[in-house]
């Protein structure tokens, strides 16, 4: 077959690749432990850390891909993906917003995203047009003195070793399931923050995702400590559209809070859904959990999920200890062929622990989303409480609305509660409305809002704006 | 007779020029046929609003009533097989539901529809925005619009914390129809329609309610009152009252109408046409 020699070939060149060509930009597809030396060369991690990468590695491909989840898709052929690609090059870029697709700036437009953000979201050569270097660098020094971490996984692997060798897959450990485990052989991006005891972190920090070239995966690496009495509030992607043809994304974050901290962790996901017949949309496989280690420490996740083809995402918390507080509120939009198995784990191993569970989930189109909930209460965690509300609404009759709550509870001192609701937004909602003079996508978006509203108030103040108007652009169309 | 031109005046929205005269067919609604899910339910409804007038239609359970407004205001499910509606000189089957209300048609609900998470003060901030936008003005500010809404609130006999509530959720029966009613004191449309608004109202509820509809009486306003019940018309006292038996308005009169049809009830109309 020619594709098999083509593969062959495409392996070799990655050898010669790995040794001769180290200025290479960016790797063909494939993955092997060569391809992931490559990375953890071009990144400058030390020994240990390729060590790391390679005992993922190797776990990894003795375990299979999770086929539990109401999701369906072809299987994903990992050796067809790009694992390495350095950012564009400036020249590369579009030199001002006139050279990006108007298309995306009028969506940006939608979204009431400022101007000088949209540039950077489109990928305009930053500096060109960014003038917000010298507040960035305000920001930079306030951190400093503050004593607060804010850089990239690849700067704390070498800055900060001892914090990555103390916390690292930790909280999601590297053979939690199939995609932690990749993601932990091949990551190439993503967040460390790191609040010291005591301090507030004086900002929200945030990162964007940014756009990468064609057919590369996408691997982010997030970790987030909060030392005793810590807090920060953060903030991760953005509400405006990716033109992203990477299929295949797999995050991983791990969030872990000693005594008395608090993370809060915001996200808004919009990432390319695929076209009316659900081809091309991103495939987002992500881990998330947080780890309140610490006595009367409160994990609090918030997310705003919009895009993507299929979504398969559970933020979790594990309530270690006395008194600490796990919090999970989510929005779930689903239009056209969209797929979305999404939810949470609550995992109660101390005393007085306590959870609370708010999830919305908006199917419209012909697509199909899952609400997918587990509350754990171990024998330990004695009086501790959960409290569940699971709400999904139907746009049309051509989608899907499931529910799959699991309780495991190992303490007769726990109270958990569960509450859920199905509706359809009504046709006689719809007229009501209507019948008032307001046009009928400013009714759905209003009745959609009024669903979600006890979710975008977790939200900081302008993501929340921002959240609202993303909303109403994914439904656009859905009704009518 | 051509009215001069002192009797006429102009007005313009963004797409087209109004022109009104000083007595005008308001509301016209000419050998209306509708049929729901195969049935036929109104069976050649003839009606004249001019401004100024307040209409009540009357008439047995399963006459046709609610199915009138229902159909001005263009609800799904009603399919007009023939005649014609129109609305100073608009053809209203022609126009989508909104349109419909931003050119002053508001139906008032027999049963208002709740809409969780929504606050009622956001609906009616919406409606209203709705509606300027239509007229090319601009968003109404935000201390105009509060002093709006105290007034009108008041007027209403209803709580601020009615603003604050989601719209119509858990709100009792008499709290839902004052509230169709403040959205019409706020939208000021130019023909009320007032579907079974007495329906589960006690007698304190409905002077105010009563009250708030009076108050929306005005020359260059129609109103169109349905109703089972007489009791209603002691406080809105009607120009015309029209009896709609089968699908079809049967006998027209003034307020004593009315009195009479409260007690001889409607079988006495019922003969007389069928005779």
């Amino acid at each position: 077959m020619a594709s098999q020699e083509m593969e062959e070939l495409v392996r070799r060149d990655y050898k010669e690749g790995f040794v001769t060509d180290i200025e290479s930009d960016t790797l063909p597809p494939g993955l092997d432990e060569g391809v992931i030396a490559f990375i953890s060369n071009k990144k400058g991690e030390p020994a240990w850390m390729l060590e790391w990468r390679l005992d993922a590695y190797r776990k990894w491909l003795k375990m299979t891909p999770p086929s539990w989840a109401h999701l369906d898709y072809p299987p994903i052929d990992y050796q067809s993906i790009s694992y390495f690609s350095a950012p564009k090059r400036d020249e590369d870029r579009p030199q001002s917003l006139d050279e990006v697709d108007p298309k995306l700036l009028e969506t940006y437009e939608k979204l009431g995203i400022p101007l000088h953000e949209r540039a950077a979201l489109a990928g305009v050569a930053v500096d060109a047009v960014f003038d917000s270097v010298s507040v960035a660098t305000t920001f930079k020094k306030q951190l400093g003195e503050a004593g607060v971490i804010f850089c990239s996984i690849s700067e704390a692997i070498r800055d900060y070793p001892e914090l990555i060798k103390q916390y690292l897959g930790t909280v999601v450990p590297v053979t939690d399931n199939y995609f932690a485990a990749l993601n932990s052989a091949v990551f190439t991006d993503g967040s460390f923050v790191f609040v010291p005891k005591g301090v507030t972190c004086p900002m929200e920090l945030s990162t964007y995702f940014r756009i990468n070239a064609a057919n590369t995966g996408q691997f982010e690496r997030t970790l987030i400590i909060c030392e005793e009495g810590a807090q920060v509030s953060y903030l991760e992607g953005c509400t405006a559209p990716m033109r992203d043809e990477n299929q295949l994304h797999a995050a991983v974050v791990e969030l872990v809070t000693l005594d008395d901290a608090y993370i809060k962790y915001s996200t808004v996901q919009n990432w390319y859904p695929g076209d009316e017949d659900g081809k091309g949309g991103i495939y987002n496989f992500v881990t998330k959990r947080g780890d309140c280690r610490g006595d009367r420490s409160r994990i609090s996740w918030t997310q705003v999920e919009t895009g993507s083809a299929i979504t398969w995402k559970y933020p979790s918390c594990v309530l270690r200890g006395k008194d600490s507080i796990g919090e999970f509120y989510s929005v779930a939009v689903t239009n056209g062929r969209q797929q979305a198995d999404t939810g949470t784990k609550m995992i109660h191993i101390g005393e007085g622990t306590r959870s609370s569970i708010i999830s919305k989930g908006i199917s419209a189109g012909r697509s199909n989303q899952s609400y997918r909930g587990l509350v754990k209460i171990g024998p330990r965690a004695k009086g501790a409480r959960n409290f569940t509300q699971c709400d999904s609404l139907l746009i049309g009759d051509t989608c899907g609305a499931h529910t799959f709550p699991y309780q495991e509870i190992g303490n007769s001192t726990a109270t958990v509660e569960h509450e859920a609701t199905t509706s359809k937004i009504g046709e006689d909602q719809l007229f009501y409305c209507q019948s008032r003079g307001i046009s009928e996508e400013d009714a759905v978006s209003m009745i959609v809002n009024g669903f979600c509203k006890d979710v975008f108030q977790e939200l900081p103040m302008e993501f929340a704006v921002e959240a609202e108007a993303l909303l109403s652009v994914t439904l656009e169309g859905a009704v009518g | 007779m051509a009215p001069g031109p002192d009797q006429t005046t102009y007005f313009g929205s963004p797409r087209r020029l109004i022109r009104i005269e000083k007595v005008m067919k308001m509301l016209e609604v000419k050998d209306l046929h509708v049929t729901v899910e195969g049935k036929e339910i109104l069976k050649g409804l003839t009606l004249t609003i001019n401004a100024g007038e307040v209409h009540a239609i009357m008439g047995p359970n399963g006459a046709g009533k609610s199915t009138l407004s229902a159909v001005i205001a263009g609800k799904d499910g009603y399919e007009v097989t023939s005649g014609s509606i129109t609305f100073e000189g608009q053809d209203v089957l022609e126009m989508e539901v909104e349109e419909r209300a931003l050119a002053g048609m508001l139906l008032g609900f027999q049963y208002p529809v709740e809409i969780p998470g929504v606050k009622n003060i956001y609906l009616l901030k919406a409606a209203l925005n709705a509606k300027r936008a239509a007229n090319g003005q601009e968003d109404i500010p935000a201390p105009e619009f509060m002093k709006l809404i105290k007034e009108k609130i008041a007027e209403m006999k209803m709580d601020a914390s009615f603003l604050q509530r989601s719209v119509n959720e858990g709100f009792s029966g008499g709290e839902k129809k004052r509230n169709e009613i403040l959205q019409m004191l706020v939208l000021q449309p130019r023909l009320a329609m007032l579907d079974e608004i007495d329906s589960g109202l006690d007698i304190d509820a409905m002077k105010v309610v009563a009250d708030g509809v009076n108050s929306l009486r005005a020359e260059d306003r129609g109103i169109l009152l349905v109703t089972h019940y007489q009791r209603l018309l002691d406080y809105i006292v009607p120009d015309r009252v029209h009896v709609l038996v089968d699908g079809r308005i049967v006998k027209s009169g003034d307020a004593e109408l009315a009195k009479k049809l409260e007690a001889q009830g409607y079988d006495w109309v019922q003969e007389e046409s069928a005779a």
